[in-house]
């Protein structure tokens, strides 16, 4: 107990003092998700939209298959993302493996599939809601996607919030691919996995704070989304 | 685009779930004049107007404007039985059909508030459009219709929700589009608004068009006992 509390008040000093260490973890923690993020957004949110609009033959296969992705556990994405990018790999010459790229790739595996689903979810309904209208006013394809999008995005930026909080969070493929290196590969998650192994309670519980801080956020900024949406301020 | 637009119809069925649910109708529309299709629920009457515009897939039958498929679209304007709101503002929402046209944003601006006070809305412009009353709503999606000025309008129902007087001052902004040259093709159950407003009726029945002619002609002298059964508010089988 005492060695706990001992810890949380270390953690706590950590933070306040800005500590080198837990700053850089912290940074490159954000940079890996952010990225992933962009291009995870890239592919889903037009993705999702093109497959809530548009009637194809094998429609139903892609829905179910994205929906299968999305369970795909991180473990398995990370080994095989590890297999693809490994010096004996398809990919291995770009020497990515152990590299914040090949966590970046990792993630955007893990989150984009994510993104899409919810994606899709809101623009069919949308897009049910739209319907007579945007063809009775003669719209072009580009015009209704666009409208889609602009008055959709508060849906699109709550999935955006959703893979990124899955992201940041994720711990076992990015454990696989990045390696965990001091000072290279090291974010949130897989520090706090190793200090805590190794017993050094104050960073993992300092990791730990600035991990459940930005996962605060992420929902409080998806509450207040769906707020004023409900509430038509806007 | 000074075609005027008649339409004429020829043996369409539509078939929902193998079922008919409107047809075989074959049907000659005039150019100009107010036309009010009448029916009890269910009679086809949406299904109708919405072939005429060219939502609603027709399993047989053409469906032959005088102007070709596009242009005749494009100058059409479809107010829906429940009114279909964009998540935006008011003010958006009336924009919305002139921005689809590139029209300049200076321009857009002016004829939105214009209509805002035709249909009276000019002091809920920045209200989000999906937390209007039900007739505001309506009034809403009749200004969206006519602000691209339509040679063809159709309106389902477009008073079902509104009070006396919401109701009068449509009429008189359906009046005024008639008087510069809106073709108008409407349902609604209000015989009252029959009379006001009719130039001639579509009598509907189970799908098919039962009786056709002028509306004083209709009213005085029904044609078959459906349709005295219709007007005298009994039940239509
Ligand atoms: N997609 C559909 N699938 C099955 N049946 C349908 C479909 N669309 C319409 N119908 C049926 O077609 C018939 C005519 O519908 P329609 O909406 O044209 O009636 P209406 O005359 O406008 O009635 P109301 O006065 O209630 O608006 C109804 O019996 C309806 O159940
Ligand atoms: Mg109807």
């Amino acid at each position: 107990m005492n060695e706990i509390w001992s810890g949380i008040q270390a953690a706590f000093w950590l933070i306040i003092t800005l500590d080198a260490d837990l700053v850089e973890i912290t940074l490159r923690s954000l940079q890996v998700s952010l990225s992933a993020l962009v291009v995870a957004c890239v592919i889903a949110l037009p993705f999702g939209t093109w497959l809530a609009i548009r009637r194809f033959r094998y429609r139903r296969a892609a829905i179910a298959t994205l929906n299968a992705l999305m369970g795909l556990p991180p473990v398995v994405v990370g080994l095989i993302v590890y297999l693809l990018l490994s010096r004996s790999g398809p990919f291995g010459v770009l020497g990515l493996l152990f590299t914040p790229s090949a966590m970046i790739i990792a993630q955007i595996i893990i989150i984009t599939p994510l993104i899409a689903s919810i994606t899709h979810q809101a623009m069919r309904e949308l897009w049910a809601e739209y319907h007579d209208l945007l063809i009775s006013l003669n719209t072009t394809k580009r015009q209704r996607v666009m409208t889609l999008i602009w008055d959709g995005r508060r849906t699109l930026m709550t999935a955006a919030l959703a893979g990124f909080g899955r992201a940041i969070g994720e711990v076992g493929a990015i454990m696989i691919v990045g390696g965990n290196i001091d000072h290279a590969t090291r974010v949130l998650t897989t520090a706090i996995a190793l200090e805590t192994g190794k017993g050094d309670f104050a960073l993992a519980l300092g990791l730990g704070f600035v991990l459940i801080a930005l996962a605060l956020v992420v929902n409080l900024a998806i509450h207040a989304l769906s707020r004023t949406e409900r509430e038509g301020t806007w | 685009m000074n075609h005027p637009m008649s339409v004429c119809l020829t043996n369409v069925v539509v078939k929902r779930r193998q079922k008919v649910v409107l047809g075989p109708v074959n049907l000659d529309l005039a150019a100009s004049g107010v036309t009010i299709v009448l029916g009890p629920n269910g009679a086809g009457k949406t299904t109708l107007l919405k072939v005429l515009h060219g939502v609603e897939r027709v399993s047989e039958g053409v469906v032959q404007w005088s102007v070709p498929d596009v242009q005749a679209r494009q100058s059409q304007a479809y107010v829906f039985q429940s009114p279909i709101m964009l998540r935006r503002s008011v003010r958006q929402n009336l924009a919305y059909p002139l921005e689809l046209l590139g029209q300049p944003k200076s321009e857009i601006a002016r004829q939105v508030v214009d209509w805002a006070h035709s249909i009276g809305l000019q002091n809920a412009l920045d209200l989000p459009a999906p937390r209007l009353s039900g007739g505001e709503r309506q009034k809403l999606a009749l200004g969206r219709a006519l602000i691209r000025k339509p040679k063809v309008l159709f309106l389902d129902e477009p008073c079902a929700n509104l009070d006396g007087r919401s109701t009068r001052e449509i009429e008189t902004l359906l009046r005024d589009a008639t008087q510069t040259g809106t073709r108008i093709i409407m349902t609604t159950h209000d015989l009252g608004q029959v009379r006001r407003l009719a130039g001639d009726v579509l009598f509907l029945l189970n799908g098919r068009v039962h009786e056709q002619g002028g509306a004083s002609a209709f009213f005085t002298d029904p044609k078959t006992p459906e349709a005295k059964a219709f007007l005298e508010g009994d039940i239509v089988e």
